[in-house]
C-alpha cells in the first residue's frame, strides 16, 4: 500500500514539474468545441434595410440581445446582459439603433445595428421596478430628433434617440400605476397613455410629446376590478379583463369621458369555461382571447358590440400584426395538426380568406408553437411574401418560409439545468472490409501528409489539409467507445424539459427528446425539470442492455408539488417509463447499490421527510434492507438555519408495494440566527476516486488524509452581510466555515473569518475544501483552503508495528469513533470574482488536481491545487522544494496560458462539470451557460499516452531506415571480413 | 506546530485525568487550570444530590458564590441535558454548569463547563440494555440557547448505544458554542468505536463523562508580503547560502564505486601472477593456429 503510494507520488512529482500547459494555435478545436446560443426568444424585431442584409434582432429570456442572419440563423452579434439585468423590451429607432429597456425599466441602451457596438446608455430614475413600456414613435420623419418614451414606475421619461439624453421627465405622482398601452394617433403630438391604478381604477393620460405636459387626465374606477391585462381595440376603445377573468370590459375613453361595458364571456363564447387570457396584439378593431381550448378572434364593432370572427383550436399560436400599408395589416396563424403545422396569413381587412396557406412538416420533439413573429418580403413576382420566426415549446427557434424550415436553432441548450455523461456502446466485431480499406487508405494518406508536415516539406495547401484532417478526425466522432474514454455522450436536461445527448467529439446532437411528462398538461400545470441521474449503467452480465438516465422534475415550484420521473434510454433517447409520482420530491439520493438488472437504487425524500425507494421492486427492497442501518442522510433548512441528520426506520409493517420509510432524527446543528445564516453547502462528488490515503511529505514522512465521503462543508455569514459586497462594514461581517461529518453530526472543524463576506463558492475534494469569498478588510477576493488529516493512523508509520501486524490499516473506520484530526489552512488573495468552481477528476485519482474556476469574464481558469497548499511557506526547505511546495506568495497567480477556454468565452457561465476519461491523465471538462464549451485537459500533462500529433509514420520510417542501415552495414562488414580472410 | 500543540493537549488531558483519578473522593469545584477552551471533569453520578433530582430544571441564573464579588460581569448558568432511548421521549439526564463571562465589547462567552450526570434509574438501565441489544441510537439533546432555553430549538446528537460501554459507560461531549448559543453538541464514545459493533455490557452502570467546550477558531490573516518583497529585491544578489556539506556527504556516491573499482583491480592484480603460467600456455597454443589461418 505505502509502496504504491510512494510510486504514485513519485510519478506525480515527476510530471508535475510543469506548472501550466498551454495550447498552440493549431491545437484549437482539436479536442474542444464551443457552441453559441441565445436562449428562448421573447421579442423579435425584423429589420429589412434596402441595402439587403436582412437580419432579425431578438431579445431572450437569458437576457441576450442578438442580431441573427435571417438566411442562416447565424449570430451577427450578441450581448449577454446578465442575470440581474432582465430585458423588458427591445425596439429599433432611427433605422440604425437597437434600443433595449432592461432592469425593470431603469436602464435604456442603444446598440448599433450593423455591429452591435453600444452607442449610449441611460440610467433612469425609477421609484420601484415595475412593468415598463418602451414607446418608439414609428411615423416620425427621419432627421428630426426623435424621442423615445419610457413608461414605468409611475413616471414617463423622454430620451433623445441620438445620444440618450433625457429631454423631459414627468412624474405622474400616482402610486401603483401600471401603464398598459401607449399609442400616438397618426400625425399628432399627443400621446395616449392608458393604464390601471391598483386593481380597480382605469386612467387615461394625454401627454404632449414634445414637452411632457399632461394635457388631460381622466380616471374612473370599476368595482369588480381588473386582472391587469388590456388590449387596444381602436383609437378610443380598449378591452380589459376583469379580476375573475370571466368578463371582458370594454372601456371607451373618447375625449376624456370613460365608459365601462361588461360582457360576460360565456354569453359570447358558449363553450368557454375557466379563465381567459388576452393575447397582446395591436390589430385594428380585432381582439384575440385565449380560452382553454382555443384562441378566439373577436371584432370590436362598438363599445358594446363584439362579434366572433374565428375560433382557432389549440394548439396554435397567433402573431402580432404587421402593417403593410396605412389601412392594411397582416397577421399569421400557426395551427398544429399532429406532426404538421398549418401556416396561414390573413389581412385584417378581409378575415374570411387567407393570403397564404402552407403546411410544414415538424419534428415531434419540438413540442408546440409558443410564439410567432411575422415578417414580409417582396417576391420575385412583386407580390407580398411572408415568413415567420417560430419559437417552439423546447425553446428552439425556426424560420419558416415557403412551407419549409429554412433554419433552426436549438436554443434550449442555453438553459441547461443539469447534465450527466454516458458511455458509448462498445465497438462490435465484424466491421465490413470496405470500411476498413477506406479508413486504412485515409489513415495512410493522413500520416503521409503529417510526415510531410513534420519534415517541413508540406506546401501551405497541404498544411491546411493537415489541419482540416486533424479537426474533422473520423476517429473522434465515432459512435463507439474508444480506448482512452474520450468519446462519451453528454446528456443534458434543459429548462424546457428537453433531454439532449451531445457527442463529446464535436458537440453534435445525437438525439433529443422533449419529455411528455415535463410538458404542460391538465394533471401537471406548471412542470419544471430538476435533475438528471444515471439510472442504469450496465456492465458485466447486463452488457447487452442500453444504459439509461433518470430525469426528475416537479409539478410546480412548491416543494409539496408532486414529483415527476422519467427514464430515458441513453443511446436512443427512447422514453422507457415516465410517471407522475404520488409524493413530492425534496431530495434525491442515488445510492451506491444496484439491483440485479444494474439499476441504481435511489431514495427520494418527500416534503414530509418520508423516504421512498426506487425502483419499486422486491429485489431492490431486499438489497436496501440489508444496508438500511448504514444509510444516513441530512437536510439543510436554509431559511431556518438548521441542519438535521436522519437515519431511516420502519414504523410498523413495511408496505412492500409502497416502500416508504420514516425518518429518525439523529442530530441537529442550530446556527444562531442573530449571527449566522447559511450561505452555502458543498459536498464531495459521490463518484470521486482517491488513489491513496497517504500523503508523502518532505523527509520521507507520511501524513494520512482524512478521507470521508460524508464530509459536508457549510459556510455561514453574518445576516447583515448576506447582501451584496459593500452592504456591510468589515466589523459587522464575518464568515464561518464548518466541516461536518454527516453521519454523526460532528463538527470536525470550525473557523471564523472576520471581515469576510459572500458570495461564497466552494469545492470539496479528497480531504480538502477550497472556498472563495470577499475580504472586506483587504478589499480583495480571497481563497482559503482547509486540509484535514487523520491522526489516528499516525502510529502506522512505525515499521515494526507494520511488520508485527499491530497496525490499524485494515480496521474499518467508523464515524462514531472520536475523530483524531488535525487541520491545516491558509488563505490567499485572488484577483477575480468567481461564477462557478469545480475540480478535475481522473479515473484513478493519481494525477494531481486542478481547480477550474469560472471567472467573471466567462472563462474557465485552471489553477493548480499546489498553489492552494496550506503547507506553503516563505522559504521552503530543500526537501519541501523537492516535494513540489511552491514558496508562499500572498496572492494566487493567474497565468494567461492556463485558461482552459483559451480565447473563447462561455457567455453566462453557470456550471462546470468534470468527468474522468479512461486515460488516467485526462479529465473531460464541460462548461455551460448560455454557451457550451467542452474540452479535455491533462493537469499533469499526458504522461501516459503519446500526443495526437505524434508521427507514427516518422517512427516507422526511422525504424525502416535503421533496419536498412543495419542490413547495409552488415553486408559491408561481411564483405570486408571476407576480404580480410582472403588476404 | 499544529500536531505538537495537539500532542500537548492530549498530554494535558491525560495528566488531568490522572490527577482526577488519583484525587479519588475529592470533588473539586474549581477547574485545575483556567482554560477557556478546555474544561473537563469526571462526573460522578449522584455526587451532588441537589442536582440529581430528576426535575427538568429551568435555566437558573444565580450569582456565583465562588467568584470574588468584584466581578459582576461573570455569572453561572445551568442548562440541562436530556436523553432518549430509541423512540420514547426525552428525559432529564444531567446538568451542565458553566460560567458566563461578559466582555467589555458586549459579547458573552461560556467558560468553565462542568457536568454532573444523574444516576441511571433501573428503568433507564433496562432501556439502555435494550438499546444495546438492538444496536439502537442513544440520543441526547441540550437547548440551543443557554440563557432562555430551549432557544430556537434543541441541539440533538446521537450515537449507537454499543459505542459507549467500556469499563463503565464512557461518554464524550464536545459543545460548540457561539456566545450564549450552542451551535452543536458532538456526543460519542470517549475513544474509538469498533465496527462491527459487538454487544458488550459495561461492568459498571454509571457514566464517566468528559466534556469539552469549543469556540470557533479565528482564521489566520492572509499573509501580505509587500515589505518582504521589497526587502527581497534589495538583497537579491545575496541569497541564502545552503549550509556547507562535508566532503563525504557530497561525494559518497562517487567514492563508493571508486573504492570498489580499486578493490577489484587489486584482487585482479593479486590473482594475475597465479594465472600467468596457465595463461601463457594457452597463448602459446593459440598463437600458432592463428598464424596458420592467416596465411
Amino acid at each position: 500500500m505505502t509502496i504504491r503510494a510512494c510510486l504514485g507520488l513519485m510519478i506525480l512529482l515527476l510530471f508535475s514539474s510543469t506548472i501550466s500547459t498551454a495550447l498552440f494555435e493549431d491545437q484549437v478545436g482539436l479536442a474542444d468545441w464551443h457552441q453559441k446560443y441565445i436562449g428562448k426568444v421573447k421579442h423579435a424585431i425584423f429589420h429589412t434595410q434596402k441595402t439587403g442584409r436582412k437580419r432579425v434582432v431578438v431579445s431572450t429570456e437569458e437576457n441576450v440581445v442578438a442580431s441573427l442572419d435571417l438566411r442562416t440563423g447565424d449570430i451577427f452579434w450578441r450581448h449577454v446582459l446578465g442575470e440581474i439585468d432582465r430585458i423588458d423590451q427591445v425596439d429599433i429607432t432611427l433605422g440604425k439603433y437597437v434600443v433595449t429597456l432592461s432592469s425593470g425599466g431603469s436602464i435604456l441602451r442603444a446598440w448599433n445595428l450593423p455591429d452591435g457596438q453600444m452607442i449610449w446608455e441611460s440610467i433612469l430614475q425609477v421609484s420601484a421596478p415595475s412593468k415598463s413600456l418602451l414607446h418608439v414613435p414609428a411615423n416620425m420623419n427621419v432627421g428630426k430628433d426623435n424621442l423615445i418614451l419610457v413608461f414605468g414606475g409611475s413616471s414617463i421619461h423622454a430620451l433623445s434617440s441620438t445620444d440618450g439624453q433625457i429631454v423631459w421627465r414627468k412624474e405622474l405622482s400616482t402610486n401603483s400605476l401600471e401603464i398598459q398601452q401607449v399609442f400616438q394617433p397618426h400625425d399628432s403630438d399627443i400621446i395616449y397613455a392608458l393604464g390601471f391604478i391598483g386593481s380597480s381604477e382605469f386612467v387615461a393620460y394625454y401627454v404632449n410629446y414634445k414637452t411632457g405636459e399632461v394635457l388631460q387626465q381622466s380616471k374612473a374606477s370599476f368595482k369588480s376590478g381588473f386582472c391587469g391585462e388590456a388590449s387596444l381595440a381602436s383609437d378610443d376603445v380598449i378591452v380589459a379583463l376583469d379580476a375573475s377573468r370571466t368578463y371582458l370590459v370594454s372601456i371607451s375613453f373618447r375625449n376624456g369621458v370613460i365608459n365601462f361595458q361588461q360582457i360576460y364571456i360565456p354569453d359570447l363564447i358558449p363553450e368557454f369555461f375557466g379563465k381567459a387570457t388576452l393575447l397582446p396584439s395591436k390589430y385594428n378593431g380585432i381582439l384575440a382571447v385565449d380560452i382553454a381550448s382555443s384562441i378566439v378572434l373577436l371584432r370590436v364593432k362598438g363599445v358594446n358590440e363584439l362579434e366572433i370572427i374565428e375560433k382557432i383550436i389549440h394548439p396554435s399560436a397567433i402573431s402580432d400584426s404587421l402593417p403593410l400599408s396605412k389601412e392594411q395589416q397582416a397577421f399569421a396563424i400557426l395551427q398544429h395538426d399532429e406532426s404538421r403545422i398549418h401556416f396561414k396569413v390573413k389581412f385584417d381587412t378581409d378575415l374570411t380568406s387567407e393570403v397564404l396557406k402552407e403546411t410544414i412538416q415538424m419534428d415531434g420533439q419540438r413540442g408546440n408553437v409558443e410564439k410567432v413573429f411575422i415578417n414580409n418580403y417582396i417576391r420575385t413576382d412583386r407580390t407580398h411574401g411572408f415568413r415567420v420566426l417560430v419559437v417552439m415549446e423546447d425553446h428552439s427557434l425556426l424560420l419558416v418560409q415557403q412551407g419549409e424550415i429554412v433554419w433552426s436553432r436549438e436554443d434550449g441548450l442555453a438553459s441547461i439545468v443539469d447534465s450527466t455523461t454516458s458511455e458509448l456502446p462498445v465497438e462490435k466485431e465484424g466491421v465490413s472490409v470496405a470500411e476498413v480499406e477506406h479508413s486504412l487508405f485515409e489513415w495512410l494518406k493522413g500520416h503521409f501528409l503529417k510526415l510531410k508536415g513534420t519534415l517541413m516539406l508540406a506546401s501551405p495547401d497541404e498544411v491546411a489539409a493537415i489541419q482540416a484532417i486533424r479537426l474533422k478526425s473520423f476517429e473522434k466522432n465515432k459512435m463507439t467507445r474508444d480506448h482512452n474514454g474520450f468519446r462519451k455522450l453528454i446528456i443534458v436536461l434543459t429548462r424546457a424539459g428537453k433531454v439532449l445527448a451531445l457527442h463529446t467529439g464535436d458537440g453534435r446532437i445525437v438525439w433529443s427528446v422533449l419529455l411528455p411528462v415535463l410538458r404542460k398538461s391538465e394533471t401537471c400545470g406548471n412542470p419544471f425539470a430538476l435533475n438528471v441521474y444515471q439510472w442504469q449503467v450496465p456492465h458485466h452480465h447486463a452488457m447487452h442492455e442500453n444504459p439509461s438516465v433518470l430525469v426528475v422534475g416537479r409539478c410546480g415550484h412548491n416543494f409539496d408539488a408532486p414529483g415527476i420521473f422519467s427514464i430515458v434510454d441513453a443511446y436512443t433517447g427512447k422514453v422507457h417509463n415516465s410517471l407522475v409520482l404520488e409524493h413530492s420530491v425534496r431530495h434525491i439520493m442515488p445510492l451506491p447499490l444496484t439491483d440485479s438488472t444494474e439499476q441504481h437504487l435511489h431514495i427520494v425524500i418527500d416534503n414530509n421527510l418520508h423516504a421512498h425507494l426506487y425502483p419499486k421492486t422486491s429485489d431492490s427492497v431486499k438489497i436496501f434492507l440489508d444496508e438500511m442501518p448504514n444509510i444516513y442522510w441530512y437536510s439543510v433548512e436554509v431559511g431556518k438555519n438548521i441542519i438535521k441528520g436522519y437515519s431511516l426506520e420502519i414504523k410498523g409493517e413495511l408496505d412492500m408495494a409502497e416502500n416508504v420509510f420514516q425518518p429518525k432524527e439523529l442530530w441537529s446543528i442550530v446556527f444562531p440566527s442573530k449571527s449566522e445564516t447559511i450561505a452555502l453547502t458543498a459536498t464531495r462528488k459521490m463518484n470521486e476516486i482517491v488513489h491513496t490515503q497517504a500523503k508523502i511529505i518532505a523527509d520521507q514522512d507520511v501524513m494520512y488524509k482524512y478521507i470521508s465521503k460524508n464530509i459536508l462543508f457549510v459556510a455561514t455569514v453574518a445576516p447583515k452581510a448576506s447582501g451584496e459586497i459593500g452592504s456591510a462594514t468589515p466589523e459587522e461581517a464575518w464568515l464561518y466555515a464548518y466541516l461536518i461529518d454527516t453521519v454523526s453530526g460532528r463538527i470536525l472543524h470550525r473557523v471564523a473569518h472576520q471581515g469576510a463576506q459572500g458570495p461564497i463558492h466552494a469545492v470539496v475534494s479528497e480531504n480538502w475544501v477550497v472556498y472563495h469569498y470577499f475580504n472586506l478588510r483587504a478589499h480583495r477576493h480571497e481563497m482559503s483552503v482547509i486540509e484535514i488529516y487523520d491522526q489516528s493512523r499516525e502510529d502506522n508509520k512505525d515499521v515494526w508495528k507494520l511488520v508485527l501486524g499491530k497496525h490499524n490499516l485494515t480496521t474499518p473506520i467508523s464515524s462514531y469513533s472520536k475523530p483524531d484530526v488535525t487541520v491545516k489552512s491558509q488563505s490567499y488573495f485572488f484577483t477575480h470574482s468567481v461564477k462557478s468552481m469545480a475540480v478535475t477528476a481522473t479515473a484513478k485519482g493519481i494525477t494531481s488536481k486542478q481547480l477550474l474556476i469560472g471567472t467573471i469574464g466567462d472563462q474557465v481558469l485552471a489553477l493548480d491545487k499546489r498553489f492552494l497548499d496550506p503547507r506553503r511557506s516563505v522559504n521552503p526547505t530543500q526537501s519541501e522544494k523537492e516535494e513540489g511546495i511552491i514558496p508562499l506568495t500572498d496572492s494566487l497567480p493567474v497565468v494567461p496560458q492556463s485558461y482552459v477556454t483559451h480565447a473563447l468565452q462561455v457567455e453566462g457561465l453557470r456550471g462546470i462539470v468534470t468527468t474522468p476519461a479512461k486515460l488516467e491523465s485526462t479529465t473531460l471538462v464541460f462548461s455551460y451557460g448560455v454557451d457550451l464549451f467542452f474540452t479535455r485537459i491533462a493537469p499533469s500533462r499526458t504522461y501516459d499516452s503519446l500526443t495526437e500529433d505524434f508521427s507514427y509514420a516518422l517512427l516507422l520510417l526511422t525504424i525502416v531506415a535503421l533496419v536498412a542501415a543495419l542490413l547495409v552495414t552488415w553486408a559491408l562488414s561481411e564483405k570486408k571480413e571476407l576480404r580480410e580472410k582472403w588476404r | 506546530m499544529g500536531s505538537s500543540r495537539g500532542r500537548s493537549l492530549v498530554l494535558f488531558t491525560l495528566s488531568t485525568l490522572l490527577l482526577v483519578s488519583i484525587a479519588g473522593g475529592f470533588q473539586s469545584d474549581e477547574l485545575l487550570q483556567d482554560d477557556e477552551e478546555f474544561g473537563l471533569e469526571g462526573g460522578r453520578p449522584a455526587a451532588d444530590p441537589a442536582l440529581s433530582t430528576p426535575t427538568r430544571p429551568p435555566i437558573r441564573r444565580r450569582p456565583d458564590p465562588d467568584l470574588p464579588s468584584g466581578s459582576p460581569d461573570s455569572k453561572s448558568v445551568q442548562f440541562s441535558l436530556e436523553h432518549q432511548f430509541g423512540g420514547s421521549g426525552f428525559f432529564p439526564a444531567g446538568t451542565f454548569t458553566a460560567r458566563l463571562k461578559s466582555w467589555s465589547h458586549g459579547g458573552q462567552t461560556l467558560t468553565k463547563l462542568r457536568f454532573s450526570r444523574n444516576a441511571l434509574t433501573e428503568e433507564e438501565k433496562g432501556a439502555f440494555e435494550r438499546l444495546l441489544k438492538e444496536d439502537g441510537y442513544y440520543t441526547i439533546r441540550v437547548p440551543s440557547n443557554v440563557l432562555n432555553a430551549p432557544g430556537r430549538d434543541f441541539v440533538i446528537s446521537s450515537v449507537r448505544a454499543r459505542c459507549i460501554p467500556r469499563e463503565s459507560l464512557d461518554e464524550h461531549f464536545i459543545i460548540h458554542t457561539d456566545g450564549v448559543n450552542i451551535v452543536a453538541v458532538n456526543y460519542g464514545s470517549a475513544g474509538a468505536c469498533q465496527y462491527p459493533r459487538m454487544l458488550k455490557y459495561p461492568a459498571k452502570w454509571s457514566f464517566t463523562s468528559f466534556t469539552v467546550l469549543k469556540n470557533s477558531e479565528q482564521a489566520p490573516r492572509t499573509p501580505t508580503f509587500a515589505e518582504e518583497l521589497l526587502a527581497g529585491e534589495d538583497g537579491l544578489g545575496e541569497g541564502v547560502k545552503p549550509p556547507e556539506k562535508s566532503f563525504w556527504a557530497k561525494y559518497w556516491m562517487y567514492l563508493i564505486p571508486l573504492v570498489f573499482i580499486v578493490l577489484n583491480a587489486m584482487t585482479q592484480a593479486m590473482n594475475m601472477p597465479e594465472e600467468q603460467t596457465a595463461g601463457q600456455s594457452t597463448q602459446a597454443q593459440r598463437t600458432p593456429s592463428t598464424t596458420v589461418r592467416r596465411r
